[in-house]
């Protein structure tokens, strides 16, 4: 918490190839991004399994980012991103159903090249999220019924 | 009680159907070996013991409880409890004790909306006066107890120090025999192993052949008539095969209805329901996201498909508490 | 006033306790028949596919899962208006008849039978299914589990696992026999209706042929006159599959006779706030309490209850035995609640020989078992005869066929008032001032609950006869005054 105001807790599955990359530039050339992305590093989004995802947020995140290469031409393994819009509308399907707003969960695909695109995302999503609260999940599975 | 080598065996339910006491009478003729072998000690289906004798045993008094169904009310986990305490050896014994099972798809509601709705909303209720069940009522002699519904069906490893896992809605006859003989033997593996289960997937067990798989449509049982010979899912009728762990038989898939899951997530998964989504959308035949989105919005209830029987023992467990199906924060 | 506690009743299906309330002459002033589970079927169902509630129903009871599985199946043609073909239909009742018959002969040696085989009083090492087969015999004992187990393959063989099958769905059924397993079927039907004809001399030895038996069949604090449920054919005949369901008043007479759309109109259901089942009773007559008689909406739907709606039997043997058992017993219908372990032998009779007929039957292997719903889902309601009693299912759905609300009165809730009643006019009888209470007593006032539940058995042999109890008296203060124990 920062002045006592919610400060969003978010994790950002992003591939090697593209997002990192655009992620890394956006870092050196000093575009200002909020603190509370946190990102981990998967060489292609098609490595993300939708059990990372949940487990993010069970474990505490309030919003989570999978980005990576522009379909269907970009991905460095062919059709690994291919694989990810496959899974992705399921996934959001499910968190439905969990309910957990669909502002918590951004997907999508930002190249290397794309660093203000990158920048621009972290700040927006950041925000979002502060406007929807703590997801809070692990005090919810924590509870115990007297 | 006879012979000090009798293995002391007690058996309970939580909140079950009574699938797996009919599992172990299954057994058939091989009870009348487990009679030999151990001394039944509780077993409410068949026995008259109370719950008094066993508050009266001794601590580890027991040698192995073998305890089925899911923690739903306080009653089941005070039995949980005094049962651990009285037990060398705590078996967690097929899928509501292991995971949740059905009962575990009330994860999706809470107290307040089961109770709204079996007691005041259902068709046939005749309740103009409000009533609904309370811990403790006062009738005209005195007083009467009933135990608190908990908001969230849980396993009862998340609330009880469980030594092994059974898996399967119900545990299968050779399955649980192998168990038995186990624990007679002392052959048991690691604590907090599954047992009476393989290493596999269901589908290592099952009749039919398997194609690569491309799916650009998915159907529900009651749509298509498949042929009897290619594997359910390259037909496009999503079978919890890929992600379930093996070791009962593939008897629904002998007689071409999908396996829905119930023996438990397939070893090294962690995730069940995200497992057998995994599965379902590597096998969507779409090469853009439009397309990807058109054929799996076909699949209605993602939680009810991927979670069918393990929804407690999910990495969220149930559905945001406080909000009602549809609702999100 | 003074509390006594049963608690867990025990060779049931399920949880419950039952709670005695002495006054302080010692008389009991009021017993309570408290069901403290629930798990929420009704509330869970909504937001599921229509046609999955197949496979989650039956998880309501592992020891009929085959009946909730069957009344899922017809409310889900009826939500899908789609009619199976004629082949499925006889393969429902086939697979459905085998049921019936492994569920009725668990019950009646293993649960419910060392009461009434080895009589309410014996002592309590004595009283269960090793008692039994000492009593009849180690032969007998393999022949029930053979039986049982060969009537279980036919449900193995269409519905993939025993407990819990897979085999109906909307429109159909998943598994049609072949002329091979036909054969098989044919074979194990002629000797489960053996087994039914021996079954049945059994009773009429052991126990119809003891005096003291038969007064307690006939006695008052076993007797009570209500409203009998159950469904019938065209030919007002018992089914357990399918037809209309009947109800007679307690002179006998036809109080009603509704399809299953029209359930909402006949059955309402009351809510107390000291147990977590509810209470259905008779809309049109009104709740008058846990009262018995005409102007009580209490009714039952037992296996008695089936014969004492309907007007005989569909099968030859089976009528016979009916026949015999209205004579013995002075006429139609029967308020004597033991003899309700006769009419469920009967009932295996039956099963047994609808078994053979329908394994006999010209169709049975077409392999034509299925039809693709066409129409768009809504509504439907499918009522089979659970062993226990009448199982009504009722799904409200969307366009899609996902469920908005459901609706389940379940076999043994049907019976929730009048076990009520039943166990207290047990304990009235048996529990007086002046007599100290023994092991004995209480295990007539369990017996009142347990003739009603044939849903739970256990063919364990393995009953080492460790029966330990313990009473716990208090006065009006809450003071501990007396313990009774036995074997701790």
């Amino acid at each position: 918490m920062n002045n006592g105001e919610f400060e969003p807790r978010i994790i950002a599955f992003l591939c090697n190839w593209c997002t990192y990359t655009a992620a890394d530039a956006a870092g050196v050339a000093r575009m200002e991004q909020p603190a509370n992305v946190d990102v981990i590093r998967v060489m292609c989004t098609g490595r993300i399994e939708p059990m990372f995802i949940l487990k993010a947020f069970a474990e505490g995140a309030d919003g989570v980012i999978v980005s990576g290469c522009h379909p269907p031409g970009d991905c460095h393994y062919n059709n690994g991103n291919f694989k990810t819009f496959r899974r992705m509308p399921l996934v959001e399907a499910l968190l439905g159903q969990f309910g957990i707003d669909e502002g918590r969960f951004h997907w999508g695909w930002i190249s290397g090249a794309e660093a203000p695109l990158w920048a621009q995302l972290a700040r927006n999503f950041t925000e979002q999220v502060r406007a929807l609260g703590p997801l809070d999940w692990k005090s919810q599975k924590a509870s115990k019924e007297d | 009680m006879a012979g000090d080598q009798k293995l002391k065996l007690a058996l309970y339910w939580a909140a079950s159907c009574g699938g797996c006491e009919i599992a172990v009478v299954e057994l058939r003729e091989k009870l009348l070996v487990l009679d030999q072998l151990a001394d039944i000690l509780f077993w409410p289906v068949a026995i008259d013991t109370k719950y008094k004798d066993v508050e009266a045993m001794a601590d580890q008094h027991i040698d192995v409880c073998l305890f089925n169904g899911a923690i739903r009310t306080s009653e089941n986990e005070h039995m949980a409890h005094l049962f651990r305490k009285k037990s060398k050896v705590l078996v967690a014994f097929g899928s509501c004790a292991h995971e949740g099972c059905i009962p575990g798809l009330a994860n999706l509601n809470d107290r307040q909306s089961v109770f709204d709705y079996v007691y005041l909303e259902s068709p046939s209720v005749d309740n103009p006066d409000r009533v609904v069940p309370q811990p403790m009522t006062q009738i005209p002699e005195g007083e009467i107890n009933i135990p608190k519904f908990y908001n969230t069906v849980k396993t009862l490893a998340q609330v009880e120090d469980v030594d092994y896992f059974v898996p399967g809605c119900p545990p299968q006859a050779p399955q649980i025999w192998s168990v038995i003989e186990a624990i007679v033997a002392g052959t048991l593996p690691a604590k907090g192993s599954v047992v009476g289960a393989n290493e596999k997937t269901v589908c290592d067990e099952c009749k039919y052949e398997r194609n690569e798989k491309k799916v650009k449509k998915f159907y529900r049982i009651h749509e298509i008539l498949p042929d009897r010979v290619h594997c359910l899912f390259d037909q496009g009728i999503i079978c919890a095969g890929p992600a379930t762990r093996g070791g009962c038989g593939a008897l629904c898939t002998k007689v071409d209805i999908p396996c829905r899951g119930c023996y438990s997530g397939a070893p090294h998964v962690v995730d069940q329901g995200a497992a057998l989504l995994s599965a379902v959308a590597s096998v969507v035949d779409a090469d853009t996201e439009e397309e990807a989105r058109r054929i799996v919005s076909e699949i209605s209830d993602p939680i009810g498909t991927f979670y069918r029987f393990g929804l407690p023992n999910s990495l969220l467990r149930r559905s945001r508490l406080g909000k009602q199906q549809g609702e999100k924060s | 006033m003074k509390k006594i506690t049963i608690d867990p009743v025990t060779r049931l299906e399920g949880h419950g306790r039952i709670d005695l309330f002495l006054n302080d002459e010692g008389d009991v002033a009021n017993a309570y028949m408290v069901i403290p589970e629930l798990r929420g079927f009704e509330k869970f169902a909504q937001g599921r596919r229509v046609e999955e509630l197949t496979d989650i129903t039956p998880r309501i009871c592992g020891v009929c899962p085959e009946a909730h599985h069957l009344a899922s199946t017809k409310a889900c043609d009826a939500v899908y208006h789609v009619d199976p073909p004629p082949t499925a239909k006889k393969l429902r009742e086939l697979f459905y008849s085998a049921f019936f018959v492994a569920d009725h002969t668990v019950h009646f040696y293993i649960l419910g039978g060392p009461d009434f085989v080895m009589g309410p009083d014996a002592p309590v090492a004595e009283r269960n299914i090793l008692g039994v087969i000492h009593k009849v015999g180690v032969e007998v004992g393999t022949r029930v589990i053979t039986a049982r187990g060969k009537a279980m393959d036919i449900i193995g063989l269409l519905g993939g696992r025993k407990i819990h099958p897979t085999f109906g769905l909307p429109g159909g059924v998943a598994k049609f026999i072949t002329e091979e397993e036909r054969q098989q079927v044919e074979a194990t039907a002629r000797e489960e209706i053996e087994f039914g004809l021996f079954s049945l001399q059994l009773f009429k030895d052991i126990v119809l042929g003891n005096k003291e038996y038969l007064d307690m069949i006939l006695s008052d604090a076993f007797t009570m006159p209500t409203y009998y449920m159950g469904m019938v054919d065209a030919n007002n005949k018992v089914n357990f599959y399918d037809g209309k369901i009947r109800v007679v008043d307690p002179d006998g007479k036809e109080f009603v006779k509704y399809s299953p759309n029209e359930y909402l109109d006949v059955i309402a259901e009351r809510v107390e706030p000291w147990t977590y089942l509810k209470f259905p009773y008779l809309r049109k007559v009104g709740w008058k309490g846990l009262e018995t008689g005409k102007d009580s909406g209490v009714y039952q739907a037992t296996p008695l209850s089936r014969l004492n709606a309907a007007d005989g039997m569909a099968t030859p043997r089976a009528q016979a035995e009916y026949e015999e058992m209205y004579k013995t017993l002075g006429g139609k219908p029967v308020h004597h609640l033991l003899a309700t372990y006769w009419a469920r032998l009967i009932e295996l009779l039956y099963g047994a020989e609808r078994l053979l007929e329908l394994s006999t039957d010209p169709e049975i292997t077409n392999p034509h078992v299925r039809n693709l719903p066409t129409e768009k889902p809504t509504e439907g309601v499918g009522i089979v005869e659970a062993p226990r009693g009448t199982l009504t299912h009722h799904y409200v759905t969307d366009e899609k066929g996902i469920v908005l609300k459901a609706n389940l009165v379940v076999g043994t809730t049907n019976n929730y008032a009048p076990i009520s009643i039943a166990v207290k006019k047990a304990a009235q009888a048996v529990i007086q001032r002046g007599k100290d209470i023994t092991e004995g007593m209480l295990n007539r006032v369990e017996m009142a609950f347990r003739l009603y539940d044939p849903c739970f058995g256990c063919a364990t042999h393995t009953l080492p006869g460790k029966m330990a109890l313990e009473v716990r008296i208090y006065d009006t203060a809450g003071n501990l005054k007396e313990v009774l124990k036995r074997n701790m």
